[in-house]
């Protein structure tokens, strides 16, 4: 089992009464809820704390890519991938951004992380998204487009790595007669590439083809989403003709361990649930631009889904502990949630995120220290090349 | 009073769905992004004196989606080759917000088929310094509040809920006119270079408590069409032909006849 760091460097000192006059942490939240003085420490902070991850000994710390908002305030992820892959030694960087569709010139992702590559020598993991929906409001970028644009992006990308130079791309979004991106990248034919999902069904067929086999990575869902999306993505491979291997599938999920189960629980609660309450708040018009989803896609949420997510309820830590969206307790305790549901669902990869909402510095660094002394060395041996159950399922 | 006709014709190898009634020269609609497929008062009192034509456009409701369609052009392109297969010509054109815009693209492409037009809050300008509403952001009750002026006609509208199938309309419908009108919003930045083509008569209809696209629009696009006419309906939203339905109708018949 690998083990990464990811971090959303959210702007932690957001006064969270900002709902009682606004609806959202996203778009339209005035950006002078924004302290300059504080963000200028949190960033540091952050980058520390990624650093002293790759120092305990995990496996790759990852960065994010959001914009205009509180939740996450990576809107340029190279910027801190440019000081990771100097302070860190020996672990991957992967960029989870970024965002291609918002693009107009891709081949600068095909650039940067080139950049990266050869900086680390060789340690880049390239993370390609399509941004979530309040990124389409925030930017102007059609929504309807972003599938087309995320497929033409992805490959004029790769071609840039992988054909020499200079080449031509002809696509509907993009068109360029001189694709020859230097540098080229250290690793050969081109770093690993994941792709974080919420779960969709068009990405999964396109991450599992055979030509790609593109580590997959669920985020922030509730176990029973996992269990789905990750079901459907072996189901998907077997019906490309192969089996998946673990190290395809990653679990995107907010970590935290304490002494006990009882001092985590209070130790995170107020953190988690600014977290999911207060900086992942948004209407589900901010969230679902028209276009976004396929209309195959969108009929499947299901209205009770959307109903559901149009009219929020707040979220304690009970719950979210309850849905698995959460994992929170001793290492005992979160050691034992990872291998109960790595067996279920056969995932190679953890990517803990070890910060989230308002969680302070300390408490951060002792979860990271307890993780990586008591949880990670008891699972390092699972996951790498154990056949995953197959979980039936749903469509 | 005539019911009208529901028809299916593939133009453009897309097949649209399109409601016909009434006798007399041929007026066509072009619906805005709720879309249309409902005979409303509007069209029945108007097919007393007129051939009205109702079009889902390609993309919306019971009509095709079309690889082809990406912006507005294509449906102005479509609407050409449309009036053409349906031999229709002497055409009085009316268009509302989105309807309105592709029929004023249409009209600079090509005036030929059209003896009259008629703008009612068209989407397809923009006017330096006056946003039109964030109409993606907005929740379906917003949508709705902000539809209409008249509360009872908001009350109205509040209470009916659609069925599943039109709930799959509604869903693609919001997603073509994402399509066409997301960038730039709700307009495209060259129509207003060529508007001064337009050559047939004129009218421009829209509401004094527009809240989609607000009535300072009205007086740029009628000085951006020579000789066009702005009429501007008192204590009515973005919907004209609904929330004023009979003032509407007595504008655009008074305008046709005259324009004779």
């Amino acid at each position: 089992m690998e083990f990464h760091m990811i971090h959303l460097m959210p702007f932690a000192d957001l006064d969270l009464d900002y709902d009682k006059s606004h609806n959202s942490a996203w778009v339209t939240l005035p950006n002078t809820y924004y302290d300059p003085a504080k963000g200028a420490k949190l960033y540091n902070r952050y980058i520390d704390e990624l650093v002293y991850a790759d120092q305990l000994g995990f496996d790759g710390v990852c960065c994010n890519e959001h914009h205009q908002n509180a939740y996450g305030l990576m809107p340029i992820p190279g910027v801190i991938a440019g000081a990771l892959v100097r302070e860190t030694k020996n672990c991957k960087v992967a960029v989870l951004g970024r965002a291609l569709p918002l693009l107009t010139y891709p081949l600068s992702v095909a650039e940067e992380y080139a950049m990266l590559d050869n900086i680390s020598n060789g340690r880049l993991i390239a993370g390609f998204v399509r941004g979530i929906g309040a990124e389409y409001h925030s930017t102007g970028v059609n929504p309807a487009e972003s599938h087309g644009r995320f497929h033409e992006a992805h490959d004029l990308i790769i071609q840039a790595w992988t054909k020499p130079g200079p080449s031509r791309y002809e696509g509907k979004y993009y068109h360029f007669d001189y694709v020859n991106t230097w540098p080229r990248p250290v690793q050969q034919p081109h770093p690993p590439i994941w792709i974080p999902s919420q779960g969709s069904r068009e990405t999964i067929e396109w991450a599992a083809h055979p030509t790609r086999k593109y580590t997959y990575l669920q985020t922030f869902s509730p176990v029973e989403q996992l269990r789905r999306f990750m079901g459907l993505y072996a189901q998907q491979c077997e019906k490309y003709g192969y089996q998946v291997q673990p190290q395809q599938l990653g679990w995107a999920t907010p970590i935290y361990v304490s002494d006990t189960d009882e001092s985590a629980i209070r130790e995170a609660r107020p953190h988690i649930e600014a977290f999911y309450n207060k900086f992942l708040r948004m209407p589900i018009e901010m969230l679902l631009p028209p276009g976004y989803l396929s209309l195959a896609s969108l009929a499947a949420v299901g209205d009770k889904a959307r109903a559901a997510a149009a009219r929020p309820k707040a979220l304690t830590i009970e719950s979210v502990i309850e849905q698995g969206m959460f994992l929170c307790g001793s290492a005992d305790t979160v050691a034992q949630q990872l291998e109960h549901h790595q067996k279920e669902v056969g995932y190679g990869k953890v990517i803990a995120m070890m910060q989230f909402g308002t969680l302070p510095h300390d408490l951060t660094k002792r979860s990271m220290e307890l993780f990586a002394g008591k949880v990670m060395p008891r699972l390092r041996h699972i996951g790498e090349n154990t056949a995953p159950v197959v979980v039936e399922a749903a469509e | 009073m005539s019911e009208p006709k529901e028809f299916y014709e593939t133009i453009a190898g897309c097949k649209v769905q399109m409601l016909r009634g009434g006798k007399g020269a041929p007026l066509l609609f072009l619906h805005g992004g709720g879309g249309a497929g409902v005979w409303l008062p509007f069209f029945k009192t108007l097919a007393d004196k007129f051939e009205v034509i109702v079009p889902e456009h390609p993309g919306f409701g019971r009509s095709d989606m079309p690889d082809w369609l990406d912006n507005i052009g294509d449906f102005a392109n479509f609407y050409l080759e449309f009036m053409d297969k349906l031999g229709l010509t002497g055409v009085n054109l009316v268009g509302t917000s989105l309807g309105g815009w592709i029929a004023a693209d249409l009209a600079v492409r090509d005036s030929g088929p059209l003896r009259t037009l008629t703008l009612v809050a068209p989407a397809g300008i923009h006017v330096q310094g006056v946003p039109k509403s964030d109409i993606f952001l907005w929740t379906p009750e917003q949508t709705v509040r902000n539809l209409f002026a008249d509360p009872a006609m908001v009350e109205m509208a509040l209470k009916r809920t659609p069925d599943e199938e039109e709930r799959r309309r509604q869903m693609k419908n919001a997603l073509t006119m994402a399509k066409v009108g997301w960038q730039p919003r709700l307009y495209d930045p060259h129509l207003r270079k060529w508007l001064h083509r337009i050559d047939v008569p004129t009218l421009i209809v829209w509401g004094d408590s527009d809240k989609v696209i607000p009535p300072a629009y009205g007086p740029a696009y009628r000085d951006l069409i020579p000789g066009s006419r702005l009429e501007v309906l008192k204590g009515c939203g973005h919907l004209p032909h609904i929330e004023k339905s009979a003032e509407t109708v007595a504008l655009v018949t008074n305008f046709i006849e005259e324009a004779k």
